[in-house]
């Protein structure tokens, strides 16, 4: 569909955009859809014409080196960058096939369907249970306590934190170790019963015995869940992701199967760099 | 809840706003009675004229004796002030100790924190009388104590907004100096505060504002005879203290009495605008070239 | 060889000038505290703390001021807070980059210079005169309120800034609004930093005397404020009224004021410092 919106392109940067626009096949629905993104910070062009179509109960990851627009991408998914001045998208984002860049778009009600999960572990300064309750709390979602407890019993139990924290809910979740916290965010996104959840590196700051549990989490989760997930490491990727994106310099370079794009790659750019020649 | 987030956006606006109110209420009741002094008043006799006695059977209203009074006491405490101000943040950012800093800095907090009118007493009941015992002409209220104590007072003001310019200095162009061989005096003096100068300026400028509208310790001991004189050891009076003054009685609203203190008030306000502004203008150059 | 040895001298020189400078600032705060203390620790008594004024030095308490100024501080803390946290609010976190923001921003540095007896002119216009208040307690704590407003916004703006923006992030990612965010994540991380701001602010008020003296707050009330509408004395005022009186008498229970005043701004900071402290811990 940009084949020919793109044509006009210098050749080598052509073959390279057009590659991103056709989706593999698939038998699911599709969930997201950019088409024709532009992302620019100020005078800058993060994210260069990304048309991608992602299917919804499966887990897509972004790979590609720092700077690449893969965090910018992901966060352009709930309208993240909003929040930093002096940023601006071009182009479509469908979500459920509505436009969130349309104007009167509720970008708090895409936020609450869109969860996203840090990088950085951040839970808020209070209790585990605050910190889950928070968002039900906020968008109205548990009318009575019991409600509420049994709504952040069943986030902490899918987030497969239940059993660790259960004597110490009221303790301050940042006395917990960094791979709890990280799974304390994912409980809080889940609480709000999003339908897609965005991962940006979320197991990049975890030891590897805490990274295997995040991965096991994600498998888990898909089932239920939309996941998108950005991340550094390639085999975790190829580990945790049915689908893989490759960006390079704001472009989407390849978008296909993981299996696919770990062992046959279209683009000899994704190649060297899934074989680790360069990023 | 849309409409709760406009409201409360609004809300805190309106509050936002409410200094830009206050500073248009400031110029607007200064312009409003000045205004209504100078149509009684005409203008060359109140800028130039040598004498003031508004309070008398036949008043003068010569602002003169009371702005030379206000730059004879802030010239005083500038003069202690700023040598001492300097000398100390050049100390507390090139040479000390990161332990003798935490001890001094605190300190020199406290100083800046004292009520005037602590100062004042300070100027009147213990400096006044220890310079009398050098000074055999120092009258009980003069200029001389006030301004001193004055300028112990600004002095932290110096020293902190100082320290702060040439903390912005960038390291490498003392590691520059030293790698010529120079010492530390010589790259404080010839390195980092060149390169600091207009944060420095705006420091000095700030606190020379300060010190034009510091009110306390010069009603308390500079006396309230308003006398054009470049003389410290005799009383003297300044704007500000004179507003004290007539705020002591109860001047009845409407008088030209009342009017003078809004009408020494907009020169006094005009003289601390304008010091602030070189000052702040000053503070943007300085970030422009380091930060 | 020669010119070495005479530049380290220079140096030690100016570094020793330097260390004589602070010792006299040190010691010019130091016979300050000492003046005070010998001239009026004689006079400190509960019955100096508890008195009312009198023509007799020697009967004179300060209970009339000092609940005076515990009054209007309380009023005026009550006013500029929550106006002032506001506009830090609305500065810092909405409207950051917009030309209003600006020019308000660059107003309120402006005001937070403007000589403190002007506000009190202000006062004596609009509160006194035209919004009829009269001198009371209301229209003295409407003055201070005015006068440390600036300082209120500028130490919450820094306590706001220093939030991890995380935080915000994380709240606004589980589709919490703007206010929600600010009100249940941002508020209670900055809260110890915003109290130590708002002390500072207030104990720069309970110190000020222009101000009140030009809204005309009377020397000479005899009693203790009970209500927002009474005729109020203040601490410094106090000092002011006797100080200026020729009698060693009265001048010693200036100095006994003093040190009252000493004693609770010392206290006012110490909490500050406190609160500082603990923050500084709690965001590590």
């Amino acid at each position: 569909m940009s084949r020919d919106a793109t044509a006009t392109r210098p050749p080598s940067l052509a073959a390279i955009a057009a590659r991103g626009g056709p989706p593999p096949a698939i038998d699911r629905p599709v969930k997201i859809q950019a088409e024709g993104l532009n992302f620019y910070y100020g005078g800058t062009r993060a994210l260069e014409d990304i048309s991608i179509r992602i299917h919804s109960n499966v887990v897509t990851a972004f790979i590609g080196p720092s700077g690449c627009g893969k965090s910018t991408f992901l966060r352009t998914l709930n309208r993240m960058n909003d929040i930093i001045p002096g940023t601006c998208a071009e182009g479509k984002v469908l979500v459920d096939g509505v436009d969130i860049y349309k104007p009167g778009v509720d970008v708090v009600e895409l936020r609450r369907r869109v969860g996203m999960v840090f990088q950085k572990s951040n839970p808020f300064p209070k209790s585990v249970f605050d910190n889950v309750a928070y968002g039900l709390r906020i968008n109205g979602m548990a009318g009575s306590h019991s409600e509420l407890a049994a709504r952040v019993e069943e986030s902490l139990r899918q987030a497969a934190l239940w059993d660790e924290v259960k004597d110490r809910l009221h303790d301050s979740a940042l006395a917990m170790s960094g791979g709890q916290q990280q799974r304390l965010c994912i409980a809080r996104a889940l609480a709000v019963r999003p339908d897609i959840l965005l991962m940006d590196e979320p197991a990049s700051a975890l030891d590897p015995i805490a990274t295997q549990r995040i991965e096991e989490l994600v498998y888990d989760l898909k089932t239920t869940y939309t996941i998108l997930i950005v991340t550094h490491n390639m085999q975790q990727a190829a580990r945790v992701s049915d689908y893989t994106a490759f960006f390079w310099l704001g472009r989407l370079i390849e978008y296909d199967r993981t299996e696919k794009m770990f062992t046959a790659p279209a683009e000899t750019l994704t190649e060297d760099y899934v074989t680790g020649r360069f990023g | 809840m849309k409409r709760f987030e406009f409201l409360i956006e609004w809300a805190l606006f309106l509050c936002a706003l409410l200094s830009i109110g206050t500073t248009v209420g400031i110029i607007g009741v200064l312009a409003v009675e000045t205004f209504a002094f100078l149509r009684e008043v005409p203008v060359t006799d109140f800028l130039f004229g040598t004498e003031w006695t508004p309070l008398f059977a036949t008043p003068r209203f010569g602002v003169l004796p009371l702005v030379l009074g206000t730059v004879l006491v802030s010239t005083i405490a500038m003069v202690v002030a700023l040598p001492m101000g300097l000398l100390s943040a050049i100390y507390l950012s090139e040479y000390a100790p990161p332990r003798v800093r935490r001890l001094i800095k605190p300190v020199l907090e406290i100083l800046a924190g004292v009520p005037t009118v602590v100062y004042g007493y300070f100027a009147l009941l213990f400096v006044t009388p220890l310079l009398q015992r050098f000074i055999p002409g120092l009258a009980g209220f003069n200029a001389l104590g006030p301004g001193i104590v004055m300028g112990i007072m600004i002095m932290p003001l110096v020293s902190s907004l100082s320290e702060d310019a040439m903390q912005g200095v960038p390291r490498g162009l003392r590691e520059g100096a030293y790698a010529l061989g120079a010492t530390r005096m010589q790259t404080s003096l010839r390195v980092v505060l060149p390169a600091a100068f207009s944060g420095i300026t705006a420091a000095c400028i700030l606190a020379g504002a300060r010190a034009v509208g510091e009110t306390m310790i010069v009603a308390i001991a500079a006396g309230q005879q308003p006398r054009l004189t470049a003389s410290p050891l005799v009383p003297v009076e300044t704007m500000t203290a004179y507003i004290v003054q007539v705020s002591l009685g109860d001047t009845p609203q409407g008088t030209l009495e009342y009017r003078t203190i809004f009408a020494v008030g907009m020169l006094l306000f005009l003289g601390t605008f304008v010091l602030n502004l070189i000052s702040a203008w000053l503070r943007a150059r300085y970030r422009e070239e380091y930060l | 060889m020669n010119a070495t040895a005479r530049r380290r001298a220079l140096d030690l020189l100016f570094q020793l000038l330097a260390m004589l400078i602070l010792c006299l600032a040190l010691g010019s705060l130091a016979a300050l505290v000492a003046t005070v203390w010998s001239d009026g620790a004689d006079r400190l008594s509960w019955d100096f703390l508890t008195g009312f004024p009198s023509r007799r030095a020697e009967d004179a308490g300060i209970w009339h001021a000092l609940a005076g100024s515990m009054f209007v501080i309380l009023t005026t803390g009550g006013l500029a807070v929550p106006i002032g946290v506001a506009s830090a609010i609305y500065l810092e976190e909405y409207g950051t980059r917009s030309l209003s923001a600006r020019i308000i921003e660059f107003n309120i540095t402006n005001l937070a210079a403007v000589p403190s007896i002007i506000y009190g002119l202000l006062g004596l216009w609009l509160f006194v005169r035209v919004m009829a208040m009269g001198r009371s307690v209301l229209a003295g704590a409407s003055t201070l309120a005015l006068l440390v407003l600036p300082v209120v916004i500028l130490s919450t703006r820094e306590a706001l800034r220093a939030v991890p923006s995380s935080i915000r992030e994380s709240s606004y990612a589980l589709g919490a609004t703007k206010w929600q965010t600010v009100w249940h994540q941002v508020l209670p991380v900055a809260l110890p930093g915003i109290l130590t701001g708002v002390i500072l602010a207030l104990s720069r008020a309970i110190g000020e005397t222009a101000p009140l003296i030009s809204i005309g707050a009377l020397t000479f009330v005899a009693f203790a404020p009970d209500s927002l509408w009474s005729p109020f004395t203040v601490l410094p005022i106090q000092i002011f009224n006797w100080v200026s009186r020729p009698q060693l008498a009265f001048q010693a229970n200036a100095a006994a004021a003093i040190l009252v005043l000493l004693a609770l701004l010392l206290t006012m900071n110490a909490a500050a410092i406190w609160l500082r402290d603990r923050y500084q811990k709690k965001l590590v």
